[in-house]
């Protein structure tokens, strides 16, 4: 495992130990410390949990599919879009992107695992258990009879709904237990990150020959320690209010529901970023390797990743326009948004430029990021018309803004993930995932995608709020709702043919060899998949991309990088 | 349960019954072509809808964010296009045309030039935007309250709105009546905007932006539509089960209107004789904890004040149309139209119900 760090001669071709009985294999993968098993680990149970929240997701698109519809109760339906909404953010994104960064940050960096292997495992359990204590809430509460109650107040969790004499029964306690867990070991993943990052290079790597894939991961641990500890305080507070009688929200006693709705988005608005900048990151390493160019403008990305992260500390009221804030208040939050705005600018010019003279293959990872690409730029323009705070007071809560974060959250982030899996896969398991059910899967996803989030937009405009179980008939939705509907069983059908894919490929996929897209950084230097201790003799780098430089002696990059 | 959702089915058709399918498919199907062009939408939407569209405005405060939208609109779609278009240029134009994987393109590792223009030129538009928001921001915000004005203070509550008239002695619920305030004669209408339990927000897209209603936390809005008639909204911030029908309407009436309006409301309860039974149950059983009717014994505040029910087109915050039948459905259980709110099923006699029912609808 992970303290097997003398390279034993020979073993660069060894893989993963045998089997042995199914009992030793389970034993194995629950042990271990070694951060490519927690990170595929990671990214499991982050896959299992996207199909979960997606099948709410569908039962919501079923229930709003025609006016006064009557296929899920009011009640449930409160519980599905809760759960739809905590379960994408906590248990999808942040596990599914901490898994990416906890397989390669170490690989990238010539590491042989990360700075706390033990930590790391901690973390992992401490994430799962988190994700199914929320679930348990289904069961568990109100006892064991089918439909027990989930939290049903909106992931955002607004005081004082969620106090005890509004939301009585131990759902809300779940939905905090569950945070606050899951939290602490996002905390510890990200503290990990930070020490592996700083502590853990191999010889040569500088800070500014590390990949953007690290420095992104870099800034978003940063951000996590910062953005989760609010979140974890709110939720303490919120218990106290519940069970000792403080009354921090608690409005009948005199407390403040504002305090809640300042603390939830100070966590709430960097987390986008926590989530967002690993999707940057992934396309940062799949743009240039199938452009066959290096990166454009290297300083620039990561200060604008840095000042991405610095900038999202300070916009958190923009998801507050509405709440009543001074002239002068709402001014700031305007401004602080649009400066978001230039960064992610620069970093949609600079990924242009490094395809722009380039020789561009669109393999599937490819395609899934020029995707990203068009829909973050629309993600980013529908950004800035929410940040017109006077627009904003007509969009906000409208699905206007639904549409807007589902197309950072699947039009962006999801997209990079598809793009990750094509990208790494081979790396991880030894074998090639299918092109051509890879391009079925992007086309189909990427049709009902627009049939539903571009669609989302409209009927935002037209007035409807979110969080609504049924609409009136008469108020021109109708066809809209229904045409969102279809697109989200549209994209179910792509994560259908992506999930055959992954099973297919798993046991028949074609053998891809340790650097199947002729890349350039170091994860492709070792065997795929990569013996536990990576790298048999510490690598050593004198550029951004080792391996160009290996593969092109006469024409290295350390000669021309400053 | 089967029989509630009967009911349910009932009010649908009852609605349904007023705004005839068909158009409204035909208009939704429009609305999809329109919204890609906001003026067309906004021509397309003017007049008597039932549609609450953002891109229709119909008073001061919205017909700003409406124009502000537009520029808005127009400086990212010119974004939009540019960027797009580049894309599209470069898949195209460098997509792989190699014969021989092994010549790279050449390598190419930044310009300062270009990345300071792309990072300039942004700046410069974010300048212009943030001043043109700025300056709207303060217009509706800051804006002075004449002295004219008409004062409501809004009260949220699950689930349904308490409208208060202080000048006037007034007090309704979930349709507002305030009077068209135009360029010869301006009487905008102030909300001081409350919650009585958790978080609520009141938003009428065609006459103001949303402002929260939040537990001690008051807010303010304003709107003064210019053309008489009938705007739809609802909650907009999650606020429980029925958070999906917490509708509200605001009428505005030509001033002659809005003061035959008001001296009917200022009014105690119609006292008729003929239905005294109905008026003995109301009083007798627990209706009267909850429910205002003024000139009775019953004087609760939790529910919406019932002087002048049957003035109201809609029951239950615009969950049904309020009908006889509507009524003594809702009466019999309030779960038939809102499953989850928070009135209580009374289990009153058929008889019983029949009485409530009729002075019920005795009050004009």
């Amino acid at each position: 495992m992970s303290d097997q760090t003398i390279p034993v001669s020979g073993s660069l071709q060894a893989a993963y130990p045998e089997r042995g009985t199914l009992l030793e294999w389970l034993h194995g993968w629950i042990v271990t410390v070694d951060h490519k098993k927690l990170g595929i680990l990671y990214i499991t149970y982050a896959l299992f949990f996207l199909l979960v929240g997606g099948v709410e997701a569908m039962l919501i698109r079923i229930q709003l599919m025609v006016p006064h519809n009557h296929v899920i109760s009011p009640e449930m339906y409160d519980e599905l879009f809760t759960m739809h909404g905590t379960t994408m953010v906590f248990l999808v994104g942040m596990p599914i992107l901490f898994g990416f960064a906890n397989y390669l940050v170490p690989i990238m960096i010539g590491a042989r695992d990360m700075a706390f292997p033990r930590l790391n495992a901690f973390s992992f359990w401490l994430t799962a258990f988190g994700g199914l204590l929320l679930y348990y809430s289904f069961l568990g509460g109100f006892g064991l009879y089918g439909m027990g109650n989930a939290p049903d107040v909106g992931w955002f969790a607004y005081a004082p709904l969620t106090g005890k004499s509004f939301s009585p029964g131990h759902n809300m306690d779940y939905w905090a237990l569950a945070l606050i867990v899951s939290g602490f070991g996002t905390v510890g993943t990200a503290i990990n990150i930070i020490a592996t990052t700083v502590s853990l290079r191999c010889k040569g790597m500088t800070f500014f020959r590390m990949p953007l894939f690290v420095w992104l991961l870099l800034v978003v641990s940063a951000l996590t320690l910062v953005t989760i500890t609010p979140l974890t305080a709110a939720q303490v507070m919120l218990l106290l209010d519940r069970y000792l009688g403080a009354h921090f929200f608690d409005a009948q006693a005199g407390g403040s529901p504002m305090l809640w709705i300042h603390f939830f988005w100070i966590f709430g608005h960097p987390e986008v970023y926590v989530l967002v900048l690993p999707a940057f990151a992934i396309a940062n390493e799949v743009i240039p390797v199938f452009s066959r160019k290096a990166i454009f403008g290297y300083p620039a990305m990561v200060a604008a990743s840095v000042g991405i992260g610095f900038t999202s500390l300070a916009v958190w009221a923009h998801h507050m326009f509405t709440v009543g804030m001074s002239s002068a208040g709402n001014s700031f939050f305007v401004i602080s948004t649009m400066v978001v705005g230039i960064f992610t600018g620069i970093k949609v010019f600079n990924w242009l430029a490094t395809m722009w003279g380039g020789s561009i293959t669109f393999s599937t990872p490819m395609l899934f990021c020029t995707g990203f690409l068009f829909q973050f730029l629309i993600a980013g323009l529908t950004g800035i018309m929410l940040a017109v705070a006077p627009w904003d007071w007509q969009l906000h809560n409208s699905y206007f803004l639904i549409a807007h974060f589902h197309y950072v959250l699947v039009g962006a982030i999801i997209m990079c993930i598809f793009a990750g899996f094509y990208y790494w896969f081979p790396k991880a398991t030894g074998r090639m995932m299918s092109e051509t059910l890879g391009k079925w899967h992007f086309w189909v996803f990427i049709i009902g995608f627009h049939m539903s989030f571009d669609t989302m937009h409209f009927v935002g405009l037209l007035g409807m709020p979110r969080s609504i179980y049924t609409y009136e008939p008469n108020r021109g939705w109708d066809t809209l709702n229904l045409i969102i509907t279809i697109g989200a069983f549209v994209q179910a059908v792509g994560v259908l043919i992506f999930v055959w894919n992954l099973v297919h490929a798993y046991f028949r996929g074609k053998l891809a060899g340790p650097d199947p897209w002729d890349a350039w950084t170091l994860e492709w230097a070792t065997p795929s998949p990569p013996p536990a201790y990576n790298f048999a003799v510490e690598p050593e780098v004198r550029s951004r991309r080792p391996l160009w430089d290996i593969k092109h002696p006469n024409d290295p990059d350390w000669k021309y990088e400053q | 349960m089967c029989g509630a959702l009967h009911a349910q089915k009932c009010s649908t058709a009852i609605v349904n019954m007023q705004h005839s399918p068909s158009p409204s498919r035909i208009r939704s199907g429009l609305s999809l072509a329109l919204c890609l062009c906001a003026p067309a939408l906004r021509a397309f939407a003017e007049g008597p809808d039932s549609i609450p569209n953002t891109f229709a405005p119909a008073s001061t405060p919205t017909h700003e964010i409406y124009n502000l939208s537009l520029f808005a609109l127009t400086v990212t779609g010119a974004i939009f296009v540019s960027v797009a278009a580049l894309l599209t240029y470069v898949c195209i134009r460098y997509h792989s045309r190699r014969s021989n994987p092994a010549n790279e393109p050449p390598q190419v590792y930044g310009s300062l030039q270009v990345e300071l223009a792309w990072t300039v030129i942004p700046i410069l538009i974010v300048v212009v935007l943030f001043l043109t928001t700025a300056r709207i921001i303060f217009a509706i915000q800051d804006q002075p309250e004449p002295a004219n004005a008409l004062n409501v203070t809004v009260i949220g509550h699950q689930f349904w709105w308490e409208f208060r008239y202080p000048s006037y002695g007034v007090v309704t619920a979930n349709e507002l009546h305030i009077p068209v305030s135009t360029h010869q004669q301006p009487e905008p209408t102030f909300l001081r905007l409350i919650s009585a339990d958790v978080d609520h927000s009141f938003w009428v897209p065609q006459l103001a932006g949303k402002t929260d209603l939040i537990p001690n936390h008051p807010n303010e809005s304003w709107m003064d539509p210019h053309e008489p008639g009938l705007y739809l909204g609802q909650c907009a911030q999650f606020c429980g089960v029925q958070h999906a029908k917490m509708l509200i309407r605001v009428y505005a009436d030509t001033p002659s209107d809005f003061a035959a309006w008001l001296k009917n409301q200022q009014q105690s309860a119609v006292n008729d004789p003929s239905v005294a039974a109905g008026r003995h149950i109301f009083e007798s059983q627990a209706c009267m904890v909850c429910h205002t009717i003024k000139g009775t014994r019953a004087l609760g505040t939790v529910g919406p004040d019932l002087t002048h029910l049957m003035s109201r087109a809609t029951l239950a915050a615009g969950a049904a149309l309020n009908t006889p039948t509507n009524l003594r459905a809702w009466v019999q259980n309030p779960a038939n139209f809102k499953p989850g709110c928070l009135m209580p099923a009374m289990h009153l006699s058929n008889e019983q119900v029949d009485q409530l029912v009729a002075y019920l609808t005795s009050l004009r």
